[in-house]
């Protein structure tokens, strides 16, 4: 709005009137509740609450990108909460691993948006009258106008005044003109009684008024209702949406139901059972890597093939997801974030049975998919057995004795193991990670030199674990892909809200509200011409383009007078 | 020509343009020494001296008569160094996209570049249309420190990471530098602005001397201001919560996730939106909207550094 418009930028002060009056410091003027509310609603509605609150929002919003965030990285959450025990039951209390949706974070947006409705809705009317309105008044003293430039010509005021509605309305100015009250006795007493009283236009004296850049406050208003708008359809796709990732191993399937996912988050009213019941079955992960040059090592492809089922009884078709190329079925899309490798390992327990057998998928911790992962195996015998370690796919010894990983791909996997035994802790219904052990009742096996045992195994080697527990052997390795399932309806509101915001921005912003006047009074035999202008918001260039429409009407003069 | 060629002659101009850049740096900033060799307390202006002492020549601070004084030469001279490191770091960034045969701004490296050339760009352009060669040694300095630091980050050509081969790339990552461009631009106004605004509270008339007095008015300063900032926030409206959230969508299957990046783009919308208001709010118009746009400038930096180096998240492998 007008860096002159009043409610953008009057000063607030408490009811009752000014701060120092009458009596005494103690106490304030007593109000009535009416009163109160009152003062408390300008004060909020107010520009600078509006601008503080802003700011507010910038800073609440810092913590999030410092301390992981459950939404986002809930592994590092979990991390975190090991590593940092008392400093994360501060954080749970202040709600620092949910910032974006803790209280205080709503608290600050949605007080910014009751202040922006506030702000918004009562402009809305006053610019709806606005818009029709006819350019004010000519002052009479133009000449205390910021740019005003006044000649003297021959021609008629008549003529003058005609010329310059022409010349301003060719400038998409809104155009209206007062004609001068009679050219005869303007002559007369151009110079003399009228200016000086200030309130009656200088007799004889015509003038035209303009104004032009009405559309701003429009902008203006269509940004802000935009945000509004954004905020709404966000809220909808928060409520209803839903998000879950699931490692789905090759030659493994996942159907869409809420106990196959690793991670779920859902809105508040998306129901958990409306879920689109289609079932994936994945027969490739592809993932291949620049093998030459500096960059070797970076990805090249992502591509998961397969088979999709979009409802159960229905014939399979093939997908094909890249990065970029989700897979879409009934509003529910499904993302390719990434592979990583799942080396296939059997255990045997102390009694010769194969109590685990099958792929397991280890974490990729960087980009040479150094990869950590454990192996639970709850049915073995006399104890429960876990393992946790890491997997290289392509292993070198260090010359630290230390094993790396050269390359992602697995030329020469090494799967690198800590041994443990005892209770896993599986039976006490609490939910656990698939990719952590709890070492609560676990101990660390040590081998016969007493110091704590690492196996190191290449595909297809097989090891005894020491006290006749049994044995572990590497059969192989298999890729695995990690999909993000995702639905958030209504997504292209917010979209169409932004769009709307930067249009409605656009025109606020280059759109300069301008006011401009031209009067000319017979004096003499000549014409006295004034031209005076006003703009509405700082930014512009008044002066030069006052002197263009000077020069203009002079041009015009030339042009007329031969 | 092969990919090898085209890399390597990327590589020479940018260092070649990194070089001149930083000669125009110098240059201005012998351009603003001279400016201030030039006292307010002497009677006769130094021009005026060296031609004979004249007495009848009038007595005028620097900078504002017909004749060109050593300070406005080297200021000439910066210009044109100037427009000739933008003209090779434009070869540089286009042989880098010939080598990589795409866009090229896929990485930490390319993106500090291809940004040092849009402010390049726009402050040149700027130079021709509104004649702000007064922040001539601020936006050399800046790129010359954009470049230098570049070279830590520097990766050889090579093509995109799968998540990065999109087509909102070219313009989340395009839309992204031209407003950082802008930004830089008026972040440059307002920190001049602030300069000279505290000088000439403190002595008033200051500001017409010396090196201030190289400096427009702080009216005009802070307008420059606010029409820079004006064209890039729409741009980084664009950049950051129009194409990133669509980018993010066909690549992440969510528009916003809170990822630092995406928090830290937030951050520095909200508080230009901040600026832009503090120019309407009483009290706020002037220094306090300086102080905002410098803020807002602080974390549009902070994201493309520290969060690129220092915090791990989705972005982090890229820009
Ligand atoms: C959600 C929070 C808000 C954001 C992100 C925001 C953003 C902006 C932006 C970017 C502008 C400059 C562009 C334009 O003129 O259209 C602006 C201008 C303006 N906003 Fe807001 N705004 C918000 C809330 C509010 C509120 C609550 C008020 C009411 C007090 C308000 C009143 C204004 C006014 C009066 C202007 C015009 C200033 C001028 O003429 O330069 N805004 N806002």
């Amino acid at each position: 709005m007008a860096t002159t418009s009043p409610p953008a930028d009057q000063e607030v002060a408490p009811p009752g009137g000014g701060r120092h009056e009458g009596d005494g410091p103690g106490r304030p003027p007593a109000v009535s509740m009416r009163e109160l509310g009152r003062w408390a609603w300008r004060q909020l509605t107010s520009m600078r609450t509006a601008l503080l609150l802003l700011l507010a929002l910038a800073l609440a919003a810092v913590p999030g990108s410092l301390v992981p965030q459950q939404g986002v990285d809930s592994l590092r959450v979990a991390q975190y909460r090991l590593e940092n025990p008392t400093l994360s039951q501060w954080f749970d209390r202040l709600g620092l691993f949910s910032v974006y949706s803790s209280p205080w974070f709503a608290a600050i947006y949605l007080l910014l948006m009751i202040s922006l409705i506030g702000c918004v809705v009562p402009r809305a009317v006053v610019y709806a009258r606005a818009l029709r309105a006819r350019p004010p008044r000519t002052p009479s003293r133009l000449e205390r106008l910021p740019a005003y430039v006044s000649y003297e010509t021959d021609r008629a005021p008549t003529d003058v005044l005609a010329d310059a509605e022409n010349l301003l309305r060719r400038q998409r100015y809104r155009v209206d003109r007062d004609l001068p009250a009679g050219p005869e006795i303007g002559s007369e007493t151009g110079s003399g009684a009228g200016s000086g009283a200030g309130a009656v236009p200088t007799l004889g004296a015509g003038s035209v008024r303009a104004e032009k850049g009405y559309l701003r406050e429009t902008g203006n208003l269509v940004f802000h209702v935009s945000l509004l708008i954004v905020l709404v359809g966000v809220a909808v796709g928060a409520l209803w949406g839903y998000r879950g990732s699931v490692i789905v191993v090759e030659g493994q399937g996942f159907s869409n139901t809420l106990t196959q996912y690793d991670e779920f988050t859902s809105g508040a009213l998306a129901g958990a059972d409306s879920l689109p019941p289609f079932s994936l079955s994945l027969d490739q992960m592809t993932a291949e890597f620049q093998t030459e040059g500096d960059q070797a090592g970076q990805p090249k492809l992502f591509e998961a093939s397969g088979t999709v089922t979009r409802a159960p009884g229905e014939d399979a078709d093939g997908f094909d997801i890249r990065v970029n190329h989700p897979l879409t079925v009934d509003g529910t899309s499904v993302f390719l974030l990434g592979s990583g490798y799942a080396p296939v390992v059997t255990v045997r327990d102390g009694e010769g049975e194969v109590a685990f057998s099958g792929p397991v998928a280890f974490l990729p911790t960087d980009s040479s998919y150094v990869s950590e992962g454990v192996v639970k195996v709850p049915d073995a015998q006399p104890e429960q057995l876990g393992f946790e370690g890491l997997f290289l796919p392509w292993a070198v010894q260090g010359s630290d004795g230390v094993s790396r990983s050269l390359f992602p791909e697995p030329a020469n996997p090494e799967l690198d193991l800590f041994v443990y035994t005892g209770d896993l802790g599986l039976d006490d219904g609490e939910p656990q990670s698939v990719f952590a052990l709890d070492k609560d009742d676990l101990d660390l096996l040590e081998g016969a030199d007493g110091e704590t045992l690492r196996l190191a195994l290449t595909p297809g080697e097989q090891v005894r674990l020491p006290d006749g527990l049994g044995s572990v052997s590497f059969d192989g390795v298999r890729e695995f892909a990690r999909f993000q399932v995702a639905s958030t309806p209504l997504s292209w509101l917010p979209l169409a809200g932004l769009v709307l915001a930067v249009a409605g921005m656009t025109g606020s912003l280059y759109i300069r509200p301008r006011r401009t006047w031209v009067r000319a009074r017979a004096a003499g035999d000549r014409t006295v011409v004034e031209v005076a202008g006003l703009d509405r918001v700082s930014g512009g260039d008044l002066a030069t383009d006052l002197d263009d429409v000077v020069a203009r009407l002079r041009d015009e003069e030339e042009g007329a007078t031969p | 020509m092969n990919t090898e060629a085209f890399a390597q002659l990327s590589n020479i101009a940018v260092a070649s343009a990194a070089v001149v850049f930083f000669l125009a740096l110098l240059t201005h900033l012998a351009e603003w020494a001279a400016a201030r060799e030039v006292l307010p307390a002497r009677s006769e202006p130094v021009g005026a001296r060296a031609r004979g002492g004249s007495p009848a020549a009038p007595p005028h601070p620097a900078g504002d008569t017909g004749k060109v004084t050593r300070s406005d030469r080297l200021g000439g001279i910066g210009i044109s160094l100037t427009v000739l490191a933008t003209a090779l770091l434009a070869a540089g960034v286009l042989f880098r996209g010939l080598a990589a045969e795409r866009v090229p701004w896929g990485n930490m490296y390319e993106f500090a570049v291809a940004s040092a050339l849009v402010v390049a760009v726009v402050y040149v352009g700027l130079v021709a249309r509104l004649g702000i060669s007064w922040l001539g040694p601020i936006v050399t300095g800046f790129v010359v420190i954009v470049l230098g630091l570049s070279i830590l980050v520097y990766v050889p050509a090579g093509p995109l990471v799968p998540a990065l081969d999109s087509y909102w790339l070219a313009l989340h990552v395009s839309a992204a530098a031209i407003a950082g461009g802008a930004f830089v631009v008026g972040a440059g106004a307002s920190a001049l602005f602030l300069v000279k605004n505290r000088a000439e509270r403190r002595s008033p008339g200051s500001g017409e001397r010396g090196l201030l007095g190289r400096l427009p008015t702080t009216a005009a300063m802070d307008r420059l201001a606010y029409r820079v900032h004006a064209f890039a926030f729409p741009v980084w409206t664009f950049a950051a919560l129009i194409a990133g959230p669509i980018w993010a969508q066909n690549a992440w299957g969510r528009y916003w996730g809170w990822d630092p990046k995406e928090v830290w783009a937030f951050i520095t919308w909200v508080v230009y939106a901040g600026y832009l208001h503090a120019r309407a709010t009483a009290g706020w118009r002037g220094k306090g909207a300086a102080v905002l746009a410098l803020i807002g400038f602080a974390t549009l930096v902070f994201n493309f550094v520290g969060v690129n180096l220092f915090i791990s998240g989705l972005h982090s492998y890229a820009f």
